[in-house]
């Protein structure tokens, strides 16, 4: 080796470079464990202060919060594990962005190369366990390699449909001296190029179709997020030019303004039931980054049958999956909204849709939301109210686990803006929440950042309170303890008879002493009247804060479409009597 | 009792099931048939025949032809779910261009003596398979063709004393002057 060469910046260990790329993606945050096969890469993350890491204490949380960081800021989230265990103990996050499309790029620490198939310690076949579960992955046995798949990951991680992807290192290219070479534009993956431009002639179909719309709606979900802060101002925009109704789904919240004039609500099978009926009762509708899940169409063979539909997705495996539709338009969100409003505004102008809008309020009027009050109980849906009381107009972010208090979060928290809300939607991850709080508050520091949590999901992954209290994160787990599970407890008394089969926690921990175990502080309340000024404490301390909210246990979620019925089937809460619900439900039991 | 239709338990559409062969161009890196492979059994999709070999060594692209059998809904799937992957150049459906040749090759094993060896190698014959190994009790023919003729001289040996078959699974490509 000459000289000069020696002296070469960009010469360096496979473990500098990861360091080094990571830095030039302009990551500030990463979330990990060490382990063997991943301690070259510590070694240079203790040598430098650009990046910050942050010491989970299970991988699933370091998932879940690069999942919460990502999801908050639009920026793809960062993941160090070490091989086996710490690769499989990332394969719930990975499948559950995968579902939702969330960036992440996860490095793996992997035994040598020379090892590699003879079962070796902690070896397991990461790229072979994850490659259903990401996006793309890749094994990197060659440092020669290394420079161009990294940049590769952080390209093929955050176009396109975003989603998570997979970078294993075996230790012996770690060690391995190479040369680096910062992102170019030709490291982008030469096969994987999407999309983003909308066919003009489907645009112009497209805007003929809305022009002369009767019954319009507009159904958007989280592909409008994850395509950014423009394409929601597109949205709004379009709502605002045509005064069509919109709804949304779990993923898409705060894209539109839940204060806005047109919003109806979350749809689906416990969305509104003014946001469902004009999803049935439709003649044009406008999809917007969604994939019409089994949790939004209900019974797919009357699903929203006289309507004309028009789709845009940027991922063509979405066009006519579960939904055939009229008009698919492929492309990036905010450039296909970009190019309708366009068209919209020089060619056409808002048709009359008075008439349509007075049958949306004779739906709203049904008031679908409404739930017995009680002065002794705290009702679950009025403990989400006052929460959003407490926290609205601050800078507030809200994280949820998976269950009944995740969907009355969704139809009872009004979101103004996206990137405030951040939930598991596809893969249903109990145990999401609280480590996507991390996650969140990492990347917001001075923001109000809340789990709203079921005493059941938060115990998943309950060993982050401790990666709260050592990087000072004051997050909010906001626990509705009706010490069931909940969701399951309602299907079971729905569907299987009433016998609540396991769905009972009966060893509940003490959620207060266990806060404060770790050093953080635990709350209770009971009564209905301590809960306002309990919340505006939890919102004081400037420390991770367990609330255990004692909510009616047997509050049931509703309204509710029954798996296998059409959006007009819903059940409403007013309506639900033993009778009512049996005969919902005959049949059902074997859906899920 | 009906069971009434989730989008988890499709209603089966009784559109009939179509068979299309497709061709898909992907960047030969390591685990991209794996990658092709378990798209198909992780999503239910059938795989009549595969095959796959690099065709131009220099820009490392291998080209794989699958035969499927779904709706036509399912077929579109699969080929959307296909030309989302990464290492995924593009997939044409042979079947929907109208214009495709397929061939595959099979090697056919026969053991026999007497009467049945004459007929077998007159078939052969007329089905222009080749002899490419022989002894005083067995052959081997080679024959290419598409998959009914190939079908048909198998069916047509079983009697005559078939021992064994493989088969290279189809390969097509279309016909006129344009690439795919």
């Amino acid at each position: 080796m000459t000289e000069t060469k020696s002296h070469d910046a960009n010469q360096m260990t496979g473990a500098a470079m990861i360091v080094r790329a990571l830095i030039d993606h302009g990551v500030e945050h990463l979330f990990g464990y060490p382990g063997g096969s991943v301690l070259p890469i510590y070694d240079e993350i203790f040598q430098q202060d650009q990046l910050q890491h942050i010491l989970v204490r299970h991988e699933q949380g370091a998932g879940h919060a690069a999942e919460g960081y990502a999801r908050s800021t639009g920026k793809p989230g960062v993941v160090l594990v070490t091989s086996g265990p710490g690769a499989t103990n990332m394969v719930t996050p990975l499948a559950d962005a995968l579902m939702d499309s969330i960036p992440l790029v996860c490095i793996t620490g992997q035994v040598p190369t020379h090892l590699i198939g003879n079962d070796a310690f902690q070896e397991c076949d990461t790229v072979g366990i994850t490659r259903p579960c990401t996006k793309h992955n890749w094994l990197v046995r060659d440092i020669k390699d290394l420079a161009r798949v990294l940049h590769e990951a952080f390209y093929v991680a955050t176009s396109g449909r975003p989603g998570p992807v997979v970078v294993d290192v075996p230790k012996d290219v770690q060690f391995a001296v190479g040369t680096y070479h910062p992102p170019r534009r030709t490291d982008v993956h030469i096969s994987y190029t999407p999309q983003v431009k909308g066919d003009p002639v489907a645009i112009r179909k497209a805007v003929s179709m809305l022009a002369g719309a009767k019954r319009p709606v507009i159904y958007s979900g989280g592909g409008v997020v994850n395509s950014g802060d423009e394409a929601c101002r597109l949205l709004r925009e379009l709502v605002e030019v045509t005064d069509f109704p919109i709804t949304s789904t779990l993923m898409g919240l705060g894209a539109y303004p839940a204060s806005g004039k047109n919003w109806l609500g979350m749809l689906g099978m416990h969305g509104t039931y003014e946001a469902n009926m004009t999803m049935h009762d439709c003649d044009v509708m406008l999809c917007i980054g969604a994939r019409f899940d089994d949790r939004i169409t209900g019974r797919t063979d009357a699903f929203s049958p006289n309507s004309k539909k028009i789709h845009i997705d940027i991922d063509p495996s979405s066009i006519n999956k579960n939904i055939r539709v009229d008009v698919p338009i492929i492309g990036d969100v905010a450039n296909v909204l970009g190019d309708i409003l366009t068209v919209f505004k020089a060619e056409a102008k808002k048709p009359d849709i008075k008439p349509w809008w007075q049958q949306v309020a004779t739906w709203r009027a049904r008031n679908s939301l409404a739930y017995k009050k009680n002065s002794e109980l705290i009702m679950p849906q009025y403990a989400i109210q006052r929460l959003y009381e407490a926290t609205r107009g601050r800078d507030t972010y809200i994280t949820t686990e998976v269950g009944q208090h995740q969907m009355w979060a969704a139809q009872f928290y009004g979101f103004e803006q996206p990137h405030r809300w951040m939930t598991s939607g596809g893969l249903g991850t109990m145990g999401y929440g609280l480590p996507a709080a991390l996650g969140v508050q990492v990347a917001h520091r001075d923001s109000l950042v809340i789990d709203i949590a079921g005493d059941a999901s938060v115990q998943m992954t309950m060993q982050e309170m401790a990666t709260a209290v050592q990087y000072e994160l004051p997050i909010k787990i906001f626990i509705l303890n009706n010490q069931y599970m909940g969701m399951v407890r309602q299907w079971q008394q729905l569907l299987h008879g009433n016998r609540l089969s396991h769905s009972y926690t009966e060893a509940m921990p003490d959620f207060v002493k266990l806060a404060e175990a770790y050093g953080g502080v635990g709350m209770q309340v009971i009564k209905p009247g301590d809960l306002d000024g309990a919340i505006a404490e939890m919102i004081k301390v400037k420390k991770p804060v367990l609330f255990d909210c004692r909510v009616a246990s047997l509050e049931n979620c509703f309204p509710m479409i029954p798996s296998g019925k059409a959006h007009n089937e819903m059940l409403l809460p007013s309506e639900a009597t033993d009778e009512a619900t049996a005969a919902a439900f005959a049949g059902g039991k074997a859906l899920v | 009792m009906t069971q009434p239709a989730s989008a988890y338990f499709i209603e089966e559409r009784h559109d009939p099931n179509e068979t299309h062969t497709l061709s898909v161009l992907v960047q030969n890196e390591p685990g991209v048939l794996a990658r092709v492979i378990g798209l198909f059994s992780g999503r239910g999709y059938n795989i009549e025949s595969l095959t796959v070999s690099e065709t131009e060594a220099q820009k490392h692209v291998s080209r794989i032809t699958i035969v499927t059998t779904g709706t036509p809904m399912v077929i579109q799937q699969i080929k959307n779910q296909l030309d989302r992957m990464v290492p995924v150049y593009r997939v044409v459906d042979q079947t929907l261009t109208g214009r495709s040749i397929e061939r595959e090759l099979a090697m056919v094993k026969l053991r026999g003596v007497g009467d049945a060896r004459v007929e077998s190698l007159r078939l052969a014959e007329a089905f222009r398979a080749r002899v490419i190994d022989a002894s005083t009790e067995s052959f081997v023919f080679e024959i290419t063709g598409g998959p009914t003729k190939i079908n048909q001289f198998i069916e047509l040996m079983r009697p005559l004393g078939l021992v064994e078959v493989v088969r290279t699974g189809v390969a097509a490509i279309t016909r006129g002057p344009e690439g795919m």
